[in-house]
């Protein structure tokens, strides 16, 4: 019980920084805000005519819906883990670490704030495609899941995020990486298009994306409705990637936060 | 008073043992077989040049380094096989501020009461105390960012002691800082002192580890050079001084005259003169300053004694004036520094300033920091 209480209340007091430094910035949580509903109107409604009846469901903005979720959640989560790389450089990271707390808080607290973030984008983007005439197959209850599928995915996304930002020297590092890596994993996923479109080598490296599997969960709850079988799968391949994720971390977190 | 503290007790733990700790970072050897305790209530300093091991010895003691050999312990608790204890016990206020500049003073002392399990409601009562101890009330709720440097290290300084550590680590505390805002750190230093907190503090500034420690241990090259109070130390290494301002336009041949005499006084072990090298060693090198005066066109403007007791010394100088008919502007007593105890100990000079300009590129390289 005071195990738990401790772990609590350290997990307690940085989020509650993260929370403390979002509320300051009104334009970053703006921007947060807005940017993956923007993302969903302008790749929803460029896209649009060009996709209409090549896509399943025949509407691309529902077709899109699910890519936009989980887009968003990679984009929070890619470069989630900077603080801690930034915290690193202006030696805060040294005055957590000389605190008797678990070594594992500084990354569950970011990690948890990470999902919580996105889960509110998410939460918006579900709201402005409802307004816009989507409508989730499984109603609600899609939409929750949905959540906890991103949630699954990003969790795997944040922890390499955070692996990163103990595996980079500085964080211009870190920002070319994740830079880098961004948009070839939007497009060699089935965010955008469905897989069966894309020539044989795309659709090869998109069924390796992570990507493809929360999103191809997501889109069936928003296209078809509760498919256990298939949903199912598709969290067991996320799930399989989270504990990849964290097999990669854990040898670099363990010695960063030593 | 200070005998009773050094003196080993046997009722409590030492607040600090450390016992022939060394620390390697590759080849280099940063922490060399260093051994020392301080006991409860102690202000103790780690007193050297930038690159002589302080801060590596102070990461080891915070568990942030393993150490290459040795061990040490806080309060008893080792620290490498209990870190977690021993961290509950442990204040530190690192040498470069640590505080968060994007969130206010009193969210950055939430942050840390939270990081030492303390509930909410007694973290949010600790911080208003600690705003009110360090004064920065009035900018409690400002964001760091945009805090002058002072306030900065103030503000660090309470994020060290939200959870009432026993032990307290100060790494440079003063380092940048302007003179007003050191003695005010120094008065809240001794604050914590009297309220129990042992206090270890690493400095190269000469004059706070005089004012401020208890005892001083001297540490260059990774090594213990010496260690005892400020006072002893001036004592055994230091020297007093009598600094002689000439009046000017004098001739040189008075002033060759009074030289001579003055090195001839039992009193003065040395002499040296403005503006002319002065030669290291004994008296044949004295010898050597008068002719250099008397060769010289002017005069030198001051005269430098070094003496064993100011007082004694001061008749007979005057006296070798008077019969030299030399005329003084000024006299002026200048007694022993721990700078002379770190020149006499290493053979360099440990002024305040000049050692930090030249030191930090060197500690750079040598992972010190």
């Amino acid at each position: 019980m005071v195990v738990m209480g401790e772990f609590w209340l350290e997990n307690r007091a940085m989020l509650q920084r993260w929370w403390f430094r979002l509320r300051r910035e009104p334009l970053t949580l703006l921007s947060t805000l807005a940017q993956p509903v923007l993302w969903l109107l302008l790749f929803g409604h460029l896209l649009a005519r060009m996709a209409a009846g090549d896509v399943p469901g025949g509407d691309y903005l529902t077709f899109m819906t699910a890519g936009a979720m989980v887009m968003t959640v990679f984009n929070g989560a890619i470069n989630g883990g900077v603080e801690l790389l930034f915290d690193r450089e202006t030696g805060f990271l040294q005055r957590l670490l000389a605190a008797p707390i678990r070594r594992l808080s500084i990354v569950t607290s970011r990690f948890v704030y990470i999902v919580a973030v996105t889960a509110v984008q998410n939460l918006l983007i579900a709201l402005t495609a409802y307004l816009l005439g989507v409508r989730f197959a499984t109603g609600l209850g899609g939409v929750l899941a949905a959540l906890g599928i991103g949630a699954l995915f990003g969790a795997g996304v944040a922890t390499l995020s955070i692996a990163l930002a103990f595996a980079v020297r500085r964080h211009p590092e870190f920002f070319t990486i994740t830079a880098f890596l961004s948009l070839p994993l939007l497009f060699l996923s089935s965010a955008l298009a469905p897989l069966d479109l894309m020539p044989g080598w795309m659709q090869v490296l998109a069924r390796l994306n992570p990507m493809t599997y929360a999103i191809e969960a997501t889109r069936v709850l928003v296209l078809r409705g509760w498919d256990p079988g298939l949903v199912g799968s598709m969290l067991g391949a996320l799930l399989a990637f989270d504990a990849l994720a964290l097999a990669v971390a854990a040898r670099v977190l363990r010695r960063g936060l030593a | 008073m200070a005998d009773s503290r050094t003196a080993p007790r046997i009722d409590r733990p030492a607040a600090i043992e450390v016992e022939h700790l060394s620390r390697r970072f590759g080849p280099v050897e940063a922490v060399r077989d260093v051994t020392f305790r301080v006991e409860q209530g102690e202000i103790f300093g780690l007193l050297g040049p930038n690159g002589a091991g302080k801060t590596t010895t102070i990461k080891v003691l915070l568990s942030l380094l393993k150490p290459s050999g040795g061990r040490v312990r806080i309060l008893g608790i080792d620290v490498a096989d209990e870190p977690a204890r021993a961290r509950q016990h442990i204040g530190w206020v690192p040498q470069e501020t640590a505080v968060d500049p994007l969130l206010t003073g009193r969210e950055n002392l939430l942050l840390v009461a939270g990081m030492y399990h303390l509930p909410p409601a007694e973290a949010a009562r600790r911080a208003q105390a600690l705003l009110d101890l360090v004064e920065l009330t009035a900018a409690a709720d400002r964001v760091v960012r945009e805090y002058s440097g002072g306030m900065r290290k103030r503000l660090d300084l309470a994020m060290g002691l939200v959870h009432r550590p026993a032990v307290l680590f100060l790494d440079e505390p003063t380092l940048g800082l302007d003179i007003q805002t050191r003695r005010r750190l120094w008065e809240y230093i001794r604050t914590f002192r009297d309220q129990g907190t042992t206090i270890l503090l690493t400095t190269h500034y000469l004059e706070e580890a005089d004012w401020l420690c208890d005892r001083v241990a001297i540490i260059d090259g990774g090594r213990i050079r010496a260690l005892d109070s400020p006072g002893r130390l001036k004592a055994r290494y230091g020297t007093e001084r009598l600094e002689l301002r000439l009046a000017a336009g004098q001739p040189a041949g008075p002033i060759a005259r009074l030289v001579r005499r003055l090195e001839d006084l039992a009193v003065v072990t040395r002499v040296e003169a403005g503006g002319l090298v002065p030669a290291a060693g004994g008296a044949g090198e004295a010898g050597g300053t008068a002719m250099a005066v008397a060769q010289g066109a002017a005069g030198p403007a001051r005269l430098w004694l070094q003496v064993q007791d100011p007082v004694a010394a001061l008749e007979p100088v005057l006296a070798a004036c008077r019969e030299a008919g030399v005329v003084l502007e000024a006299l002026e007593a200048r007694r022993a520094t721990l700078d002379d105890v770190f020149l006499a100990l290493t053979g360099r000079a440990l002024r305040d300033g000049n050692a930090a300009g030249g030191g930090e590129a060197a500690a750079a390289g040598v992972g010190e920091d």
